[in-house]
């Protein structure tokens, strides 16, 4: 017997809201989540990039003092976003040893690194916090998450940099589907507004330098795109195994059917200009779905809003789904969004997951002049998706030549 | 001018709330930090660290062993001042 793996829970802190819901109604509405950073250090570093997409609801309104104390900023956002999709599950009664939990982050505890440094600099060795390491320390947000909730059943953290929490929902898919454990939290997060990595995205060009009008730099498959747009904040998904999910009454929002992990070995940066892992990944995904592309109607892109990563994707889309992809309504959600690097995939799963539930391609904002070179079926408005059992994916590429695809399907019990 | 052993006490109570969250006025004498406040061993150190900052004395990495109580701390504290 095949075994269903569907999710059950839901959670976020984003730029567009402090909570899933509030997102994905931010979404539709068609909201930017982008503004100008009101920080000293923009004119102390001279900082080229004076914008970001910061989390809506700040942590610190959230968490009380002394957790914050802890948590990177980064672990923070992951804990948030875990409690939301955990409480949302209903508190899933479960054996600790049969919860696991897969949460991801792009950079890690990179705030907590650069601090203890200027505080070495500073105030010498002894001023270091003893709590320096378990902070910086990538797997930080996933062992706070597990921490929070009693899980035993392994706790794991992909990094593969912007493909990072796409890469841990494949692996919770893995996980369950292995019949290792009945229940996964799964996701991603990160704190990355701070002035070295801005002045280090920006030194390679992958940032939008539109300081004068932040809202509309994020502006995926328009022709004046010009680099994607730092966003913070992390995602939760609650996933289960169908079985554990009926027999304790959970509400089930849609069905995980599909995940893949490809690797370019092309350039650490550029994606291959031809697109074939990309496409072997969403293929694999496909397959493991056992799914055809006719039964596509929607694709969540990875579309960040360079010049070339966008165009790359739409090369690799066009190998995988031909002339059928004219029939396929695609969304670029980091357009309100931003790009939340290592959480990008888990807020981009949670958009899928909803979409799929809704009937309802959440708009791509900011496409004034679509690029001739893109001729996908972008939403730029709410768009309705087709009645019966359909089929959504969701992708994300990182540095390193890394691709990561998941297949939703719509749950119709 | 040295502080007096009450006027320690209520710095360390706030350095201890500050850390941990735990009540100032439940930060008494003959409390043990391990024992009855529950504070781990990295909160301790983060503690230590903050009341050489707050009463300007230095406190040995082989003395934290003997601070047993929230008293033994105020008690080096008040003698180490100069």
């Amino acid at each position: 017997m095949s075994r269903k793996i569907v999710v059950t829970g839901i959670g976020a802190t984003t730029p567009l809201g402090g909570d899933a819901q509030s997102t994905w109604q931010a979404l539709l509405a068609g909201e930017s989540g982008i503004s100008t950073l009101d920080k000293p250090w923009i004119e102390k570093y001279e900082v080229p990039v004076t914008f970001a997409g910061q989390a809506k609801v700040p942590a610190s309104e959230i968490l009380t003092p002394q957790e914050a104390k802890r948590l990177d900023p980064s672990s923070q956002f992951a804990l948030i976003a875990a409690r939301e999709a955990w409480a949302d599950a209903g508190k899933p009664d479960v054996a600790p040893e049969r919860l696991a939990v897969e949460f991801a982050t792009g950079i890690g505890g990179v705030w907590t690194l650069l601090d203890a440094f200027d505080t070495l600099k500073e105030r010498g060795p002894r001023r270091v916090l003893p709590m320096t390491v378990p902070m910086l320390m990538p797997n930080g947000p996933a062992a706070a998450i597990g921490m929070d909730i009693a899980a035993r059943g392994g706790v794991r953290t992909a990094v593969s940099a912007c493909a990072s929490s796409t890469e841990a929902i494949a692996n919770a898919l893995d996980r369950l589907l292995s019949g290792s454990v009945d229940v996964v939290v799964a996701g991603g997060c990160e704190a990355a507004i701070h002035p070295l990595p801005i002045s280090a995205f920006a030194a390679m060009h992958a940032l939008s330098k539109k300081n004068d009008s932040p809202a509309q730099a994020s502006r995926p498959y328009d022709v004046n795109r010009d680099g994607f747009v730092m966003g913070e904040g992390g995602a939760a998904l609650v996933l289960e195994t169908e079985e554990h999910a009926i027999a304790r009454g959970a509400k089930i929002y849609a069905e995980l059917v599909g995940g893949a992990v490809t690797s370019d070995a092309h350039h650490i940066t550029a994606p291959d200009p031809e697109g074939t892992g990309a496409a072997r990944a969403v293929l694999a995904a496909l397959k493991q779905a056992n799914a055809s592309i006719e039964d596509v109607v929607h694709i969540n892109a990875h579309a960040t809003s360079t010049p070339v990563g966008d165009i790359a994707e739409y090369t690799a889309l066009k190998r995988v789904f031909g002339e059928q992809l004219k029939n396929i309504i695609v969304s670029a959600t980091k357009a309100s969004t931003g790009h939340l690097l290592g959480g990008a995939g888990a807020v981009e799963a949670i958009f899928t997951v909803l979409a799929l539930q809704n009937r309802l391609a959440p708009p791509t904002i900011n496409l004034d002049n679509q690029d001739p070179e893109i001729p996908l079926d972008v939403a730029t408005s709410p768009r309705e998706l087709p009645d019966g059992p359909i089929l959504a994916i969701s992708n994300s590429f990182g540095f390193g030549g890394h691709n990561a695809v998941v297949v939703f399907r719509s749950y119709e019990g | 001018m040295a502080l007096s052993q009450s006027e320690v006490l209520a710095g360390l109570a706030e350095i201890v709330n500050d850390e941990t969250g735990i009540a100032a006025d439940a930060v008494a004498l003959e409390k043990s930090f391990v024992d009855d406040l529950d504070i781990d061993s990295i909160s301790m150190m983060t503690i230590v660290v903050n009341a050489e900052d707050k009463f300007g004395v230095k406190i040995p990495d082989e003395e934290v062993k003997n601070l047993i109580t929230v008293g033994d701390a105020v008690d080096f504290i008040v003698g180490a001042q100069g």
